[in-house]
């Protein structure tokens, strides 16, 4: 099949960015987005042009490398799927795409698809994370947790990180991804003492970081593709109301 | 962690600082003013009661000096609200703006309703159209007015509606802002309860309806007037 490309063009962070346009005439349906992009670039290569950078690692859909935006949407148009695990026989020959990088102000374009998304790191650094004693292994079933609980945990665990959220949402908010590591953390006896603490420090960072915030349009919820639903955000709401009506977990100044 | 005494002032200033916490402001003085709109929806219908001056005695009761306290508590209660929400709209609305300081060429809006991106021109209309509705019916600066000399305020707010709606770019504008404000409802009141931390998927939906329907049923209920004048249904 032969698709045509309008790709985001962008040598570095400082430079002016532009959509260029290429076509890729020998596309096979079974090709991975990323595969088709690959065939480009061999293509760019060969006549001596600088290829198109973008992020990626496992090219399983776990690891949260990849992504950009496809026509308009995070990850293109297939539901719950990461753009590595997109296959062109989604695609129609003779389509037209446009693919362009995650745009927020708290993720810089670094070159073409790639951005710096190292402001998920900060807010983890913020408040994604347990205190556990180190040493040997805790005994398996020494802390119970209920089955429902521990579902709701592993769903919201499931987070990738890859930015598709703050993507797509008409705020580059980062709020599925805070009320995600919230839901996980939180839910669990181990994560709950820190609670009050990490939602109040997750927002503040987030503020910091200048992401958006959440208007409810449920856009990054279409897009995710771990399929987290917004009842995380209601959640990470709902503990920061807690955390404030109660006064825990902010810092004494 | 030990229990920190921080000055409830700086608290409050905190609490602010954080979206949540200015969506949470829109959330509370959002249910204001939809409480108001609904009680403001049954004072209205009375204008079909079979007894032409029930909403005029209902005018004058509310005018009712003795009532003159728990009126002007109550529009100032309403006006700090118009006000707390179109401050915090405004503030988060300039922040989410900034956020995104680069748009892109080919953006869809899957799945945000209509009315969802669109909270930010429905609500400053509304706020518009509020203001001439009081400049037109409560001050009487818009139109003549008439006023049924009991006490010192008693409005004939009969003839006042009829009058007003027989006039169609008034009736035109009445019912175009009660399209806005039905979508800016239709998103608010679900919205409101995700900004204050209930979701659930047994009830959500239900939620959603529930919040399309109330919705609906104001600007229906409100345009009914404007669209009975014109067509001739209710003269005075
Ligand atoms: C007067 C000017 C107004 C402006 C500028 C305004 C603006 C907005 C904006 C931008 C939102 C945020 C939407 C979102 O984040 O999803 C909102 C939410 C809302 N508005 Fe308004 N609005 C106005 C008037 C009103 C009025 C008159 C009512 C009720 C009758 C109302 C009820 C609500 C409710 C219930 C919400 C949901 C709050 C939440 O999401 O937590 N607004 N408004
Ligand atoms: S490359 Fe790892 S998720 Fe796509």
């Amino acid at each position: 099949m032969r698709i045509t490309l309008h790709i985001w063009r962008q040598e570095n962070a400082a430079a002016k960015g532009r959509m260029v346009r290429y076509e890729v005439p020998n596309v096979n349906e079974h090709m991975s987005f990323l595969e088709m992009l690959d065939v480009l670039n061999e293509e760019l290569i060969a006549k001596g042009e600088e290829p198109v950078a973008f992020d990626h690692d496992c090219r399983e859909g776990i690891c949260g490398m990849c992504g950009a935006m496809v026509n308009g949407v995070a990850h293109g148009p297939l539901a719950a799927t990461t753009l590595c695990q997109l296959h062109m026989r989604h695609f129609k020959d003779g389509d037209t795409l446009y693919i362009e990088p995650w745009r927020a102000r708290a993720f810089p374009v670094v070159k073409d698809l790639v951005v710096d998304r190292s402001a998920f790191d900060r807010l983890i650094a913020a408040g994604g994370f347990i205190g556990v004693s180190t040493g040997s292994a805790p005994d398996g079933n020494a802390v119970l947790v209920p089955k429902e609980k521990a579902d709701l945990a592993m769903d919201a665990a499931a987070c990738i990180g890859c930015g598709a959220c703050v993507a797509m949402c008409p705020n580059a908010s980062a709020s599925l991804f805070m009320g995600a590591k919230i839901a996980h953390l939180g839910l669990l006896p181990q994560g709950d003492a820190e609670r009050d603490q990490r939602v109040v420090a997750m927002v503040a960072q987030a503020n910091a970081e200048l992401f958006g915030s959440c208007t409810n349009m449920a856009e990054c919820e279409a897009v995710c593709p771990k399929g987290i639903k917004i009842e995380v955000i209601a959640r990470m709401n709902r503990d920061f109301l807690g955390a404030k009506w109660s006064g825990r977990g902010t810092a004494k100044e | 962690m030990s229990t920190v005494v921080v000055h409830p002032i700086h608290r409050a200033v905190r609490f602010y600082e954080a979206p949540i916490g200015k969506k949470a402001v829109m959330a509370a003085t959002g249910v204001i003013l939809v409480g108001y709109v609904f009680a403001h929806l049954l004072g209205n219908l009375q204008i079909y009661s079979s007894d032409a001056q029930q909403i005029n005695r209902y005018a004058a009761f509310l005018h009712n000096p003795a009532n003159a306290v728990a009126l002007w508590a109550a529009r100032s209660a309403l006006l700090a609200a118009v006000v707390l929400h179109i401050v915090a709209a405004t503030q988060l609305w300039l922040q989410n703006r900034a956020a995104r300081p680069q748009g892109y060429v080919k953006k869809k809006d899957v799945p945000a309703s209509y009315a969802a991106r669109t909270m930010v021109w429905s609500g400053p209309i509304v706020a518009a159209f509020i203001v001439f509705h009081i400049m037109h019916l409560t001050m009487g600066s818009v139109l003549p007015v008439r006023d049924i000399g009991l006490n010192p305020n008693t409005p004939d707010v009969r003839w006042n509606v009829i009058a007003g709606f027989q006039n169609p770019a008034v009736a035109g504008f009445y019912i175009f802002a009660m399209i806005l404000l039905c979508m800016h409802l239709y998103h608010g009141i679900w919205s409101l309860f995700q900004s204050l931390g209930v979701n659930h998927p047994r009830y959500t939906p239900w939620i959603q309806k529930a919040s399309a329907a109330l919705a609906i049923l104001v600007a229906v209920g409100n345009c009914s007037i404007p669209i009975a004048v014109l067509s001739g249904l209710l003269t005075y």
